[in-house]
């Protein structure tokens, strides 16, 4: 630990960041990232002036306003990636930014059928969003300081899920009790309950996965966890899976199950308990099924939607899902055309219902292009996982990697009747400002975690603001050291201190018996030191003490080097 | 751990894949019976939201669309609408459509493959796409004044063109208004229909093809005549027992002439004299001796049990199978379970009057994109060889005399010849009969031949079957 040298070697770095600044520009990729949100731009707009061109030309204030926060919200997160996340992955903003204009463009072509203004708050909660993820950016440098909230995670989960609940600030909404209302403003705080979940998840886990992988007993060919090392996990779980067993909300149950399962496999990647896990859903599911009414009416609306009795159920009945089926069905290969449907027939197609409308305009083909979007972002999050060198980091990212996946196979699984349809949001394309807020923050960690992932670990150009950081980093390692050595100092000093008191007194006493010997003048030598070894184990009860402090009276005292050496090594 | 990342992201492949497979089979391969699907209201949205062409008889529209407020952008409507009803069908909000609204929804809404050009280059030129025209092939005088022969009874009119299959009338009585069934009024259009359906004479079945049908009764003699005639072991001067009661194999019961007519007159008949006062022991006769094959076999020649697109879908007529002598001589004079529709018996007249060959009989003329260019003209079509021109003639000739000199003369047209055979058949132990009159006129150069019945005659009661295709024929000949 010599923190001098390194406090030097950084400082000639400015240098060569100036000099070498042509040659890492294509690894950064930001031009890439710039290039790619052209065409998202020419996307996502295109698509809010063709829902109905007409009508575009007639009154342009939503087209304008959809594509000054498109516009603007890639350029500030461009701008802001310039500054503090240089090796971001360069395709993530650019698919989101395409994402959240088509979701924007449906929302309004729904809003021109039914007369609403859905598209007006979800342009708002885009600037939000968007505001969201730069200051995400900007003030999280390192993904890894997020570990330091591992268990306040865990804590703000537990009351977001709660929220809802609370009298007078939770509201209902089609039974389904998960939102807040604010000001006459709904905010569903689960959606923000996911990424807390996830940053405890991954915290928990990178810091206690040997000791869940190793220290629990055998089964047979299954190592099984030992129980108290997965309680807070399973305490999360229970708790999310409660509160929304108890606010009927099917979708997000299963969206924080799976997210516990995944995020628990990619720490262990122990398949036998995810196998587990999935029996004890099965058998959960059964018991869900039987008990609740409602689980009972998703999976009869799932299993027999054509049937009429069903069809035209009052409650609960598969109306919903068969008109999204027609919608899609109408849709066919090539679509109706942005504008030429007629997905206001699906109640709810704006937000949960929003990826049967895309069918029904843009066809399998444009559906499936949407999918590839969606399966790239996802990807590149995946990829963020591989490269970032920390635990926590790859957790966190194939944890926010594997939300989206999950919710868009609960979503889009839902209603082609792969899977009981429940309500979950599209992400970036459902109306609903929590859940466009929440994947925001999202992708700007997947982003973070990217840049920590690409960027140049030992050789790379540093910035003043690197160095000055890193010095800041070393300062403090450096004092902390000092400050241990230190105490380790003053312990070995107290140590030294009472063995020389020990040795003192037993020299004192040594000179005792030699003069007492000196005094009976009669000898015997070989007895001499048989006596003496009872008492050789001094009473020496400094617990710092180690091994071979025991061996310190037989020896000269020079206990220095021990512990200095003890010190090194920690 | 990063191995099991990859896990993770190989099982969101599976996912993607499983959606992109679930997405492909829904939009793809079961686009079109999801398209079909009586709950898909998408589908008549988009049919209401068009401009859906016309239908129209002799020039004139019959159905047509209406600009509209409200969630569709187009209404439908009838002029004449009942005497047509049975033809145009509906085109309900609530209910899908029939008739030819129906079988030429293709055309009419402009989605049918033959206007594939004309949809690319509305498209491309931001039009709404309008759908074709479909002209019908009834002649609007005929087929008004069939229906209003029938107003207030129970039956059918058919008449078609010979030498052509032309439907030139077809028509149902009691009829509806399918105005009161395509409107927008949801509520008003539900209590339309179930009031329509709640009524016994059952108003919305086209009862010239389809419904329960008919038992020919005597008409079906025409086709004994045919079958006679064909075997060669009959010929014009071939002396028939005539008894007044037939007693039937292996019952107890007999066969009747009836007991009113001329039959009494001769225990023994020619055709001529048999056919001419509708005889029933001969004709029981002849279909023994020759026997159920045979008789079977010249229905089916004269298109029983053939299923017919006129392009509205005909139920087929049929001639019972596996019949003991006692039912082969019931079913030879049109009763037991022999079922004929009204356009059945027209047609048997119609390839009699066509030299014995029948041509499929058709309802459209012609199909006009809406920017008047033909998508689709009528053509006239051989059905199939009925019988042989001479026997035809022979026939002929019967039917003439039976008009001249029978039972039939009410449908005679003075100055030209008339071919015709009237039939009552009973309906079960009801007390009523189903009355017919079928024939062709002028005989020597068939220009319709038609097809009159009337459910639910009182016994005894006079039918004015004859005498309204007495009318018809004078609409054609002399109109």
């Amino acid at each position: 630990m010599t923190a001098a040298p390194t406090r030097g070697t950084p400082a000639t770095d400015p240098v060569q960041a100036t000099s070498t600044s042509t040659g890492p520009v294509q690894r950064r990729r930001r031009i890439t990232e710039l290039v790619l949100l052209f065409v998202a731009w020419a996307i996502g707009i295109g698509a809010n002036v063709l829902i109905d061109p007409e009508q575009a030309m007639a009154s342009p204030g939503h087209v304008y306003r959809a594509a000054a926060v498109l516009i603007a919200g890639g350029l500030v997160l461009h701008a802001v990636m310039w500054f503090r996340a240089q090796y971001a992955d360069p395709y993530i903003l650019p698919i989101v930014v395409a994402l959240n204009g088509l979701g924007i463009a449906m929302i309004h072509r729904i809003d021109l059928l039914m007369d609403a203004t859905a598209a007006t708050n979800q342009v708002l909660w885009t600037a939000i969003g968007v505001l969201a993820a730069a200051l995400v950016l900007v003030f999280l440098r390192d993904h890894r300081r997020l570990r330091r909230f591992t268990y306040i995670s865990l804590v703000a989960s537990a009351l977001l899920l709660v929220l809802p609940l609370l009298p007078g600030l939770g509201t209902e909404i089609n039974g389904a009790r998960i939102w807040i209302s604010i000001g006459g403003r709904t905010f569903q705080p689960g959606e923000i309950a996911k990424i807390t979940l996830a940053i405890f998840f991954a915290g928990y886990l990178s810091t206690n996965r040997d000791v869940i992988l190793l220290a629990g007993p055998k089964i047979g060919p299954v190592r099984l966890p030992r129980f108290r090392d997965l309680a807070p996990m399973f305490a999360a779980w229970l708790v999310s899976i409660g509160v929304l067993v108890l606010q009927r909300d099917l979708g997000t149950a299963i969206l924080f199950f799976g997210l516990f399962v995944a995020m628990l496999y990619l720490a262990t990647g122990r398949l036998s308990w995810i196998v587990l896990g999935l029996i004890f859903v099965a058998a959960g599911g059964v018991v869900a099924s039987q008990t609740f009414g409602h689980v009972a009416a998703r999976l009869d609306a799932w299993w027999h939607a054509f049937d009429p009795a069903i069809y035209d159920a009052p409650v609960g009945g598969s109306r919903q899902i068969v008109q999204g089926i027609f919608g899609l069905a109408s849709g066919g290969l090539f679509g109706q055309g942005l504008g030429q449907g007629r997905p206001d027939l699906v109640s709810y197609s704006n937000s949960d219902m929003i990826i049967t409308a895309f069918g029904e305009e843009l066809g399998l083909i444009g559906l499936g292009a949407i999918l590839m979007m969606f399966f790239l972002l996802v990807s590149r999050g995946f990829r963020a996982a591989l490269g970032t060198p920390d635990a926590f980091g790859k957790l966190l990212a194939g944890g926010l990697a594997s939300i989206m996946v999950i919710q868009l196979f609960v979503v889009i699984g839902g209603v082609t009747r792969v899977i009981p349809l429940t309500g979950l949001t599209t992400p970036f394309m459902s109306a609903g400002g929590s859940s466009l807020l929440s994947n925001w923050i999202i992708a700007a960690l997947l982003l973070a975690i990217s840049h920590s992932a690409r960027r140049p670990v030992v050789t790379g150009p540093a910035s003043d603001q690197d160095i000055a950081e890193f010095q800041a980093h070393e300062r403090e390692e450096h004092e902390r050291a000092e400050m241990l050595e230190s105490e380790r100092a003053e312990r070995a000093e107290r140590r030294r201190a009472r063995q020389e008191a020990a040795r003192k007194e037993r020299e004192e006493r040594k000179a005792r018996q030699a003069e007492d010997e000196r005094k009976n003048a009669t000898a015997v030598p070989t007895t001499d030191r048989a006596d003496d070894a009872p008492k050789k184990p001094a009473p020496d009860d400094d617990p710092d003490v180690d091994e071979p402090d025991l061996d310190e009276p037989k020896t000269e005292p020079t206990n220095q080097r021990p512990n200095e050496r003890k010190g090194a090594t920690s | 751990m990063n191995r099991a990342i990859r896990h993770v992201w190989m099982a969101a492949v599976a996912i993607f894949a499983v959606l992109l497979l679930a997405l492909t089979s829904i939009m793809f391969f079961q686009q079109r019976s999801l398209a079909a699907d009586p709950w898909n209201t998408r589908t008549l949205y988009e049919q209401f939201g068009r401009d859906r062409g016309p239908i129209l008889a002799g020039g004139d529209e019959i159905a047509y669309s209406v600009p509209a407020d409200g969630d569709y952008a187009y209404q439908r409507e009838y002029r004449n609408a009942e005497a047509y009803a049975p033809l145009t069908g509906y085109f309900s909000p609530i209910y899908g459509s029939t008739g030819l609204e129906n079988a030429m929804g293709e055309q009419l809404s402009g989605n049918s493959d033959s206007q594939f050009y004309d949809r690319v280059m509305s498209t491309l030129s931001g039009d709404q796409p309008s759908g074709a025209s479909v002209e019908m092939t009834v002649d609007p005088e005929l087929q008004e004044l069939a229906y209003n022969l029938l107003a207030g009874k129970k039956g059918s009119i058919v008449a078609i063109e010979p030498d052509t299959g032309r439907i030139l009338a077809m028509a149902s009585s009691p009829s509806y208004d399918p105005n009161a069934l395509s409107s927008h009024d949801s509520a008003g259009v539900i209590e339309a229909a179930q009031r329509l359906n709640s009524d016994e004479a059952q108003p919305m079945t086209n009862r010239a093809i389809s419904g329960d049908l008919y038992a020919p009764g005597s008409t079906f003699k025409i086709i004994d005549t045919v079958a006679a005639l064909e075997s060669g072991d009959y010929d014009t001067d071939t002396e028939i027992p005539n008894p007044q009661n037939l007693e039937l194999p292996g019952t107890s019961t007999t066969l009747p002439n009836y007991v009113g007519g001329n039959c009494t007159q001769r225990t023994e008949a020619d055709l001529e004299f048999a056919l001419n006062n509708s005889c029933n022991t001969p004709f029981a006769q002849i279909a023994m001796d020759l026997g159920q094959d045979k008789i079977r076999e010249t229905a089916e020649n004269f298109g029983y049990g053939q299923e017919l697109d006129i392009p509205l879908s005909v139920t087929p007529s049929t001639f019972p199978s596996d019949l003991d002598d006692a039912s082969l001589a019931m079913s030879a004079i049109g009763q037991y379970d022999v079922r004929s529709t009204p356009l059945q018996v027209a047609m048997t007249s119609a390839a009699i009057a066509n030299d014995g060959v029948l041509m499929r009989p058709q309802l459209v003329q012609e199909v006009r994109s809406s920017d008047l260019s033909v998508i689709d003209s009528f053509q006239a079509e051989q059905m199939q060889r009925s019988t042989s021109t001479d026997v035809a003639d022979t026939v002929t000739d019967l039917m003439v005399s039976s008009v001249d000199n029978g039972i039939a003369n009410g449908a005679a047209v003075p100055g030209y010849s008339v071919a015709g055979k009237t039939g009552t058949a009973e309906i079960g132990s009801s007390g009523t009969n189903d009355s017919w009159f079928t024939g062709f006129a002028p005989a020597d150069d068939p220009q319709v031949a038609i097809a009159v019945v009337y459910d639910d005659v009182a016994v005894g009661e006079s039918s004015s079957a004859v005498s309204n295709g007495q009318q018809m024929f004078e609409a054609v000949l002399n109109g």
